[in-house]
């Protein structure tokens, strides 16, 4: 075996990621830790500064409520939520966010992010419930905070530890282990409570970009299921598995539309003139209820555009020019304000890439794109899996204490799993939280996590034995890669092990061909889903043969095999779920409609780690009480 | 390449530890030669175009080619990161230059206070967070 050393570090909570929710749940959980004599650990796979989907920074804010205000009440965002996930959604947790997210946002104000503000000194909304930010250090500011409050409370922060399993005790999750990407250590981490935020998963469909734009990904490459993963080895129940997201941007950069959609008034429209929305609008009775309520769902925005390129009207436009135009006119009396006007919106416009996108600012100015000259290609992008935005993938966890509902056993956001909680994109059916309501959540979970230590807290029991077997098995890919590598002129193609990229190529085929990418238009079936799992046996078999030459490969290796759990829960789902109800992230052509009366419910599945087998359940929807 | 190292600027962080890129870059993709001392990103087509790397840079030895499956050459976008503002020079194919600034944040590096300023409390067993209410602006956490 691979010569590591092992180290272990105990504490009292353990928290994995980095990210808006991770950042959370540490900035909460220090404060309650130091009160109560308690140690809290977080890893973070790369550098906290610049890790998880925020690090590019963001150009808005895509939750606040506004309650201090009176602009709308945490019930307000329930109903928008509900309707915009097609009727699932856990109500007790959108609910819980929603009350609490405003405070993360004055707090981060407070920490120093530009959020804009009007004359009067309101906050500058962008819609209903965006505000606008300078946000290029945005996660730098919420990882300062973060890092802050671990330092305050004596905690530790270890940045380049791969997490790759959690650690378990029966039923009850005992930290997790992972190795170094920077030194040969294997790190055993023992805790009494786990919070896991390891962000949502990309690169498990085929991206439609290709070469070297293999990694321009909407969502960040380097999430890569690792939260996913975690639960289902748990054996917590997941839930939402089947609800991918597929955002539709400034084709192939991906740079956000919603500036050109809500500031500039912009249309789209297909290669013939006609604007889907309004030419297509009589589909949306087939959708009934939720097609026929305001805000439209963003699936059924997008399937409408689907539409249209299924039927071979693309490609799409944004009508830029049109919307600057329309804005000239405003102003046509009174050309200096005019001027004025333009050299604002420009550089809202700009700031709105460059502050997240940076490769659409690129791919604009390398072709020589004049916004209020031309308008610009918008298509979808591939599926991802965010249960922090418009999908709703996660693990299945408890409610909020002081609600009554049917969905709580002791403490909010634990797994069905004692001792593990979840966050952010880890956890779900609790969609439109973003970056500011996954750090509330996190926020919740942190104290929640801490809560659960002080009262029912004990010492992890764990098995050297099964230490020893853990660090055998995660190591296993550069020991095969070792002990074949000189049988082969070239040693990455080699009959004894796959490497993690070609391994990556395959799952992204099965994926992309049979489970409703973007070559399947997203379509798929029960029959293609059925395909898929007979070649998803060969998949996991191979997955034990995966060949690592140092440990960038070995974190490569790990991160797909993440990946490909992610990828096997969504097509078991998928096949269980006999309806289609997002047409605009996936559609099943042999269950074409939508089935309120068997299928309005939530699709959960679980992983036995005793059997190997998967339990597919349907849980009830219970509206919150009287929303 | 998405993001390229210029071998004439980049001094490997004068043979630190690590380098400021392979310490920054979200996906473990720069490395240091240590035999050249220059830094390398080791797999372009892994490369999110986020440029952590050319921000961070101290040698601004760094830049950015567009991925060459769908940006034409010419093009570049190029960062000036400090510590309240950025400024962005765009280069067009086409030669002509758009410059913009963006303040980045409001106050001193390193100084973000995690509770604000604000007031806290010592019930673990309720539902208002460290901070709340007073962070909310309101005198209750909202329940139903």
């Amino acid at each position: 075996m691979a010569n590591y050393e092992t180290v272990v570090v105990n504490t009292d909570l353990l928290i994995v990621g980095g990210g808006f929710a991770a950042c959370g749940a540490a900035t909460e959980a220090a404060y309650w830790a130091k009160k109560n004599g308690l140690k809290v650990v977080m890893v973070d796979k790369a550098a906290t500064d610049r890790s998880g989907a925020v690090a590019m920074g963001l150009s808005a804010i895509n939750q606040y409520v506004g309650i201090r205000d009176g602009d709308n009440t945490a019930e307000d965002y329930v109903r928008y939520v509900r309707q915009d996930l097609m009727g699932v959604s856990r109500e007790d947790l959108v609910f819980n966010i929603a009350r609490h997210v405003d405070s993360t946002v004055h707090l981060f104000e407070k920490w120093g992010l530009k959020i804009w503000t009007d004359e009067e000194g309101k906050y500058v909304h962008e819609g209903r419930w965006q505000l606008m930010i300078n946000g290029e250090s945005y996660k730098i500011i919420i990882a300062e905070a973060a890092k802050n409050a671990i330092a305050d409370a004596g905690g530790e922060l270890y940045e380049r530890i791969f997490v790759v399993e959690p650690l378990m005790d029966g039923n009850k999750c005992v930290g997790a282990v992972g190795f170094s990407t920077r030194e040969e250590k294997f790190y055993v981490f023992k805790a009494k409570a786990t919070v896991i935020a390891a962000g949502g998963a990309v690169h498990v469909f085929r991206p439609r970009s290709v070469g070297e734009g293999f990694g321009r990904s909407w969502y960040p490459p380097f999430n890569t299921g690792s939260s996913a993963y975690f639960t289902m080895k748990a054996g917590a129940e997941m839930t939402c598995q089947e609800v991918r997201f597929i955002p539709v941007r400034f084709k192939d950069a991906y740079g956000p539309v919603g500036a050109w959609f809500l500031l500039f008034k912009s249309r789209a429209i297909s290669a013939e003139g006609g604007e889907y929305m309004v030419e297509r609008r009589d589909e949306l009775n087939n959708w009934a209820p939720y097609g026929l309520a305001k805000p439209i769902p963003a699936n059924l925005r997008n399937y409408l555009g689907m539409l249209d390129t299924d039927a071979g009207l693309g490609p799409l436009y944004m009508e830029t020019d049109e919307a600057i135009g329309k804005l000239a006119d405003a102003y046509k009396d009174d050309p200096k304000a005019f001027k004025k006007k333009m050299k604002e919106l420009e550089v809202e416009a700009w700031e709105d890439f460059l502050d997240m996108t940076i490769s659409q600012a690129h791919l604009w100015a390398a072709q020589n794109v004049k916004p209020e000259e031309k308008h610009s290609e918008i298509a979808a992008c591939e599926p991802y899996f965010i249960g922090s935005h418009s999908g709703a993938s996660g693990a299945w966890v408890s409610g909020p204490e002081d609600i009554d509902t049917p969905y709580k056993w002791g403490y909010a956001n634990m797994c069905t799993v004692d001792g593990l909680f979840a966050a952010g994109d880890a956890s779900g059916a609790s969609s439109h939280k973003f970056s500011s309501g996954s750090h509330a959540e996190g926020r919740i979970a942190g104290k929640s996590a801490i809560k659960y230590i002080v009262e029912k807290g004990s010492d992890p029991s764990v098995d050297a034995a099964k230490l020893e077997e853990l660090k055998a098995k995660i190591l296993a890919p550069m020991d095969l890669f070792q002990s074949h590598c000189k049988e082969t002129t070239v040693p990455e193609v080699n009959p004894n092990y796959i490497m993690p990229m070609q391994f990556m190529h395959r799952l992204q085929k099965i994926m992309d061909e049979y489970a409703g990418g973007v070559t399947s238009a997203f379509k798929t079936s029960k029959a293609l889903l059925e395909r898929a799992m007979e070649l998803f046996v060969y998949l996991k078999e191979d997955s034990e043969k995966l060949g690592a030459r140092d440990v960038y490969d070995l974190e490569r290796c790990w991160e797909n095999i993440h990946r490909m759990w992610q990828g096997e829960s969504h097509v078991r789902t998928m096949l269980f779920r006999e309806e289609t109800r997002w047409p605009g992230y996936y559609f099943r052509s042999d269950t074409p409609k939508m089935d309120e009366d068997n299928w309005h419910c939530f699709a959960n599945c679980r992983w036995d780690a005793a059997t190997g087998e998967w339990e597919m359940i349907k849980r009830d929807i219970v509206p919150l009480p009287g929303v | 390449m998405p993001s390229y190292v210029i071998v004439e600027k980049c001094d490997g962080c004068k043979g630190q530890d690590k380098t400021a890129c392979m310490y920054i870059c979200p996906n473990d993709l720069m490395v240091l030669d240590t035999e050249t001392m220059k830094a390398y990103n080791r797999d372009p087509s892994m490369c999110w175009e986020c440029q952590c790397c050319v921000k961070i840079c101290p040698q601004q030895a760094m830049d950015v080619r567009g991925y060459a499956d769908f940006i034409p050459l010419g093009a570049s976008c190029t960062p000036l990161r400090g510590s309240q503002d950025i400024m962005w020079t765009v280069k067009f194919r086409d030669g002509s230059i758009k410059r913009f600034k963006f303040p980045i944040r409001t106050n001193a590096e390193g100084t973000a206070d995690p509770l604000g300023g604000y007031g806290t409390h010592d019930d673990l067993k309720s539902e208002a967070l460290a901070t709340e209410p007073e962070s909310l602006g309101l005198d209750a956490v909202p329940t139903i």
